[in-house]
């Protein structure tokens, strides 16, 4: 599918997430204080919220440009399927902003002084859970395509729809943290992963073409 | 029959704007939608090529005839003009560009990124689309806005060609093309009459 490497290319707002993921991390240690146990406790939740809020940051660009330029007219009458479409522009958002998202977080975990326990479940856990949140993302914003600022209404609509991967997720990386068990969790947050892959991209495409009139 | 449409209605914001539409495209012919701006050539075209459902009436086309190009052009900025035109050539799954560029004069700028191209540069490119899709049936809502008249003809010239090669060609223009092949419809006679409401609903609104 070469819609990939079109979002890829042009998606821009590439480094936008990473870095911004980058700052509310950094930011966290100066508002808390130079408590390690302290520090050491919250990293997990922090470290998931961030990588939450950059992928948030960039749902807009997923479909919003393409509605700009006229190309999601030209691919919706085009021979690709729908669901396809929306499926390749979940994965192009997750490999621009989701895998940089998994890769720079063991980096963040050390300023946040995470326990060396909790590295392999936290890298872990965004990788099975970030995903999900793409797949939402472009849900979110099939939603709100073609409308006028709809970047709040989008933040509004998926937010609540992220819950239970944050739960999980965070869980996963809490309990890794803690060297407890976190095979359940972690179990979780892979079938909702999954679920979302199955359904939402039918939901997604059958939202798009309602929009599209 | 390349593409017939029968008794269609469609509506656009929810308002009925033409109804009891009826016409057939045959090979090498082209139509030529002809009416004042708002009498709904851009929501027909769009009906016809699926983007929203008409509100009666059939379209009869063979599957995977049609193409539309609307007033956008789909055009990614940072992409050059060869690759956004090779992305459309293999969504269709063609591979050769060339012709296209050469119809429409683009060989010179393939490598400019499309974002640098002037009004017509670009429109002419959205165009050069229609060839790489390989699509028999070209639905083309006002496809000559912003060019210049050197444009206009080399636009004529690839109708013409496609209508020889045994396409077809609807388009929504005010603009004379010079075709052989052309017939035009007057869409003023289709204008909706304002829709009674005639539903239970109606005596409370």
């Amino acid at each position: 599918m070469r819609d990939l490497r079109l979002a890829v290319r042009a998606g821009g707002g590439f480094g936008l997430g990473l870095a911004f993921f980058l700052i509310v991390v950094t930011l966290v240690p100066f508002a808390v204080g130079p408590r390690t146990e302290l520090l050491a406790a919250i990293a997990p939740g922090i470290l998931w919220l961030g990588a939450l809020l950059a992928c948030l940051l960039s749902l807009d660009r997923i479909l919003a440009l393409d509605w700009e330029d006229g190309s999601l007219d030209l691919l919706a009458t085009a021979p690709l399927p729908m669901e396809g479409t929306v499926s390749v522009k979940a994965l192009a958002h997750w490999l621009t902003t989701g895998l940089p998202l998994v890769l720079a977080s063991p980096v963040l975990g050390l300023l946040l002084s995470l326990p060396a326990a909790g590295y392999g479940p936290l890298v872990l856990s965004l990788l099975v859970g970030t995903p999900a949140l793409s797949v939402i993302g472009t849900f979110g914003a099939a939603l709100t395509v073609g409308l006028r600022r709809g970047g709040l209404l989008l933040s509004l609509l998926v937010l609540p729809l992220y819950v239970p991967t944050l739960i999980f997720g965070a869980e996963v990386a809490r309990r890794g943290a803690g060297a407890l068990d976190y095979a359940t969790p972690l179990l979780m947050l892979a079938g909702i992963t999954c679920g979302t892959i199955a359904v939402l991209p039918f939901a997604s495409a059958a939202v798009l073409r309602v929009n599209l009139r | 029959m390349t593409l017939e449409v029968s008794d269609l209605a469609v509506a656009r914001g929810g308002v009925c704007v033409l109804e009891g539409l009826s016409f057939a495209l045959s090979p090498g012919r082209a139509l030529v939608l002809r009416g004042p701006n708002g009498i709904g050539k851009t929501t027909l075209l769009r009906a016809i090529a699926g983007l929203q459902a008409p509100l009666s009436g059939v379209v009869r086309a063979a599957p995977e005839s049609l193409v539309y190009a609307g007033h956008a052009d789909g055009i990614k900025a940072t992409l050059s003009v060869s690759e956004n035109l090779s992305f459309w050539a293999h969504v269709f799954g063609n591979k050769d560009i060339s012709q296209a560029l050469d119809a429409f004069a683009l060989t010179p700028l393939a490598d400019r990124p499309a974002g640098m191209l002037s009004a017509g540069q670009k429109r002419r490119l959205g165009l050069a689309r229609l060839l790489v899709t390989g699509r028999r049936v070209w639905l083309l809502d006002e496809p000559t806005v912003s060019l210049d008249r050197d444009a206009v003809a080399m636009f004529a010239d690839v109708v013409a060609a496609h209508l020889g090669a045994g396409g077809a060609a609807l388009m929504a223009t005010h603009i004379e093309l010079g075709l052989a092949d052309a017939s035009e419809l007057d869409l003023v006679p289709f204008r909706a009459r304002p829709v009674e409401l005639d539903d239970f609903d109606g005596a409370f609104l």
